[in-house]
């Protein structure tokens, strides 16, 4: 079992993201643990791209902010060698294919496995264009995560069959950003994916109030909320740490019950 | 090589959202690609509407003046819509309207592609938004204007750097947002496959009809193929068919803004870099870490920062060589064919002239010299009147 899947194990996951870097590395740390202190079972850091086609609004604001303050990919890979020094929550990395190919795949992955970052979500990379760095992600034991969207249908089984860490279920048609209500079958979605595959399934895009988290959580093993962490950032600034610290133990709060 | 590829370019890098669709895309383009019906229907709309065959015109002038090659234009610009985009547009509206789609989205740069969309849509009654980058609505107002008159909402793109490419990331989220009555018109040889072959079969009209024009008139091939890249889809249906004709030089010029030396151009081939963006791979001018460089050029239609893989291809193998020219050559063929040839062109096309303008005078008088002439110039007037300094009182 890997770390990612090991995550899974406490109840239902609450994975964080934030876009690493926005507004600087220094509080990205501080955001992560606050995140952890809250209760997230897995950080996702989003390494910022200057087109990122997947995203809402609200995230391509903070790879713009990021960017604009000369955050690199070395920059993030710093951000988690100091974080790794005093957390041991999984990590994920979100990103798209172009800086991770610019990077050099194997020097990327190798860096990934030495600085403890345990899988990779990359939303221009579909299951047809996997062989592009499945092999080197494998060697280096860095989970590949793929995503399932509403429109998958047929091709669940395929993905899920060959998926790593945890199934990644998109909510919802479009990019990310907060949603007011969920309009596709998740339920269905996540039953097929389940019968060809053993890995934890967690939803993502929209998700922003502790009633959807409790929602998606009855059906899902976790819940990825990133937009809504990043508007408190895009709000509060330097100071959002502890805003983002009552937002995070609100969901998952919410989504184990307590 | 494998499909969709073109060596190690092309591919499908895209969210997953949309792979159902470009999968059900590529099979219908399949079935339709070889339906007696579709071909009917795609040519009657050809010739009737937009105008073709374009016309090959000796340009006898401009020969004479530079006193080498005979120097033949393969007129685009008279095209209905003024540029080549119209062979595309017609091709893919009509392939989305046989998939039941009922709205079609695009980007464009100058506005040339997004007023022959909003042009297909009107004729064949479908919806139409187009992404336009902010800055280019403002510069290019009047073909704002003529969209909506069209029939057609035109969205401004306020993300990254309010130009093409992000009019290009506008139009993949709002297909992933709403892909099943929906098709997404790519408007160059670009993007995830199957687009990169299906708008290179649609341009591919261009080569067809210029070989047999040009070997019914002079019995032989000619020996230099020339035309502007910006994604390439004027240059790729240019080249099509003299691909296997090895002893044809293709050429693509592309946008050295003001100059590939400075950081203000879109020379991708000679100054960028292979990576993965826009659902291809291929070359990009990007920095060290792959984030997408801001591009420069007085041609809006150049103005990419990415070429398709077909191009990036052709150069890797040396079947085609890629050539940067700068805004200050652009300009000055811009005026240099409107004086000789009294043709106003587009100034995308003007780059493939300034090339001309140097090669034609170092082959011999029994050469010839194709161009694509790609578009018209009446939407670059006042850009050229800006550069110049000259006040129109607009």
């Amino acid at each position: 079992m890997s770390k990612i899947e090991k995550a899974f194990q406490n109840g239902k996951a609450f994975v964080a993201f934030l876009t690493g870097g926005d507004p600087s590395i220094a509080k990205s740390e501080e955001f992560i643990l606050q995140m952890v202190d809250a209760g997230a079972d897995l950080i996702e850091i989003g390494i910022p791209f200057s087109d990122p086609v997947a995203e809402g609004p609200v995230i391509q604001q903070a790879n713009m902010r990021a960017l604009s303050a000369g955050v690199t990919t070395d920059s993030i890979f710093e951000l988690v060698e100091s974080v790794r020094k005093k957390t041991e929550v999984p990590l994920v990395f979100l990103t798209y294919l172009n800086p991770v190919f610019n990077y050099g795949y194997d020097r990327f992955f190798n860096r990934c496995h030495a600085l403890g970052v345990d899988g990779m979500i990359i939303p221009d990379l579909p299951f047809e264009e996997k062989d592009e760095l499945a092999e080197v992600a494998d060697h280096y034991r860095v989970d590949l995560i793929s995503l399932i969207a509403p429109t998958s249908a047929q091709r669940i089984k395929q993905i899920a069959k060959v998926a790593k860490g945890f199934l990644y279920v998109v909510s919802s048609m479009g990019v990310t950003g907060m949603r007011s209500e969920f309009k596709v079958d998740l339920k269905n979605i996540i039953a097929t994916a389940k019968e060809s595959s053993n890995l934890p399934v967690a939803v993502g895009f929209g998700i922003n109030t502790p009633e959807q988290a409790k929602e998606i959580a009855s059906i899902a093993d976790g819940v990825i909320v990133g937009s809504a962490i990043v508007k408190l950032i895009e709000k509060h600034g330097d100071a959002a740490g502890i805003y983002i610290f009552e937002y995070v133990k609100n969901m998952k709060e919410a989504m184990t019950g307590d | 090589m494998a499909k969709g590829r073109y060596g190690i370019h092309g591919g499908q890098y895209v969210p997953e959202t949309l792979m159902n669709e470009l999968i059900h895309l590529e099979t219908c383009y399949e079935h339709y690609k070889n339906d007696a019906d579709f071909h009917h229907a795609l040519q009657k709309l050809l010739n009737e509407y937009a105008g073709r065959p374009s016309l090959l015109y000796f340009a006898e002038k401009m020969t004479k003046e530079l006193g080498g090659a005979k120097i033949y234009l393969k007129r685009e610009d008279l095209n209905h819509t003024g540029s080549h985009k119209i062979n595309n547009v017609l091709g893919q509206a009509l392939l989305a309207k046989r998939m039941g789609k009922t709205r079609l989205i695009a980007e464009t740069g100058a506005g040339q592609h997004g007023v022959a969309t909003a042009t297909a849509a009107a004729l064949l009654g479908m919806e139409c938004e187009i992404f336009m980058g902010k800055e280019d609505t403002e510069r290019q107002a009047l073909n704002v204007y003529r969209m909506e008159l069209l029939g057609a909402a035109v969205h401004p793109v306020t993300s990254g750097t309010m130009t093409l490419k992000d009019a290009v990331n506008e139009a993949m989220r709002e297909w992933t947002t709403r892909v099943q009555d929906t098709h997404y018109v790519f408007g160059s040889v670009m993007g995830p496959h199957p687009f990169p072959m299906m708008v290179r079969d649609f341009q591919s009209v261009i080569s067809r009809e210029a070989r047999a024009q040009i070997l019914d008139v002079e019995l032989k091939l000619p020996d230099a193929v020339v035309a502007c890249v910006g994604g390439g889809s004027n240059a790729m249906g240019m080249f099509y068919h003299f691909l296997e004709d090895t002893q044809v030089k293709l050429i693509g010029c592309e946008a050295a803004g003001r100059g590939t030396e400075t950081d203000q151009h879109a020379a991708t081939i000679a100054k960028g870099s292979l990576g993965i963006f826009h659902g291809m791979k291929s070359y990009f001018c990007q920095d060290e870490y792959g984030q997408i460089a801001p591009v420069y050029s007085i041609s809006a239609g150049l103005d990419y920062p990415g070429i398709g893989p077909e191009h990036a291809y052709l150069h890797d193998i040396e079947r085609a060589q890629y050539i940067p020219v700068t805004d200050a050559e652009a300009v000055d063929a811009f005026e240099y064919l409107a004086r000789t040839e009294g043709i106003i062109c587009a100034i995308e096309s003007a780059h493939a002239i300034a090339h001309v303008i140097k090669l034609a005078p170092k082959m011999a008088k029994n050469q010839i010299i194709l161009i694509c002439l790609s578009g018209r110039g009446d939407k670059d007037v006042a850009a050229i009147a800006r550069y110049k300094g000259v006040n129109l009182h607009e």
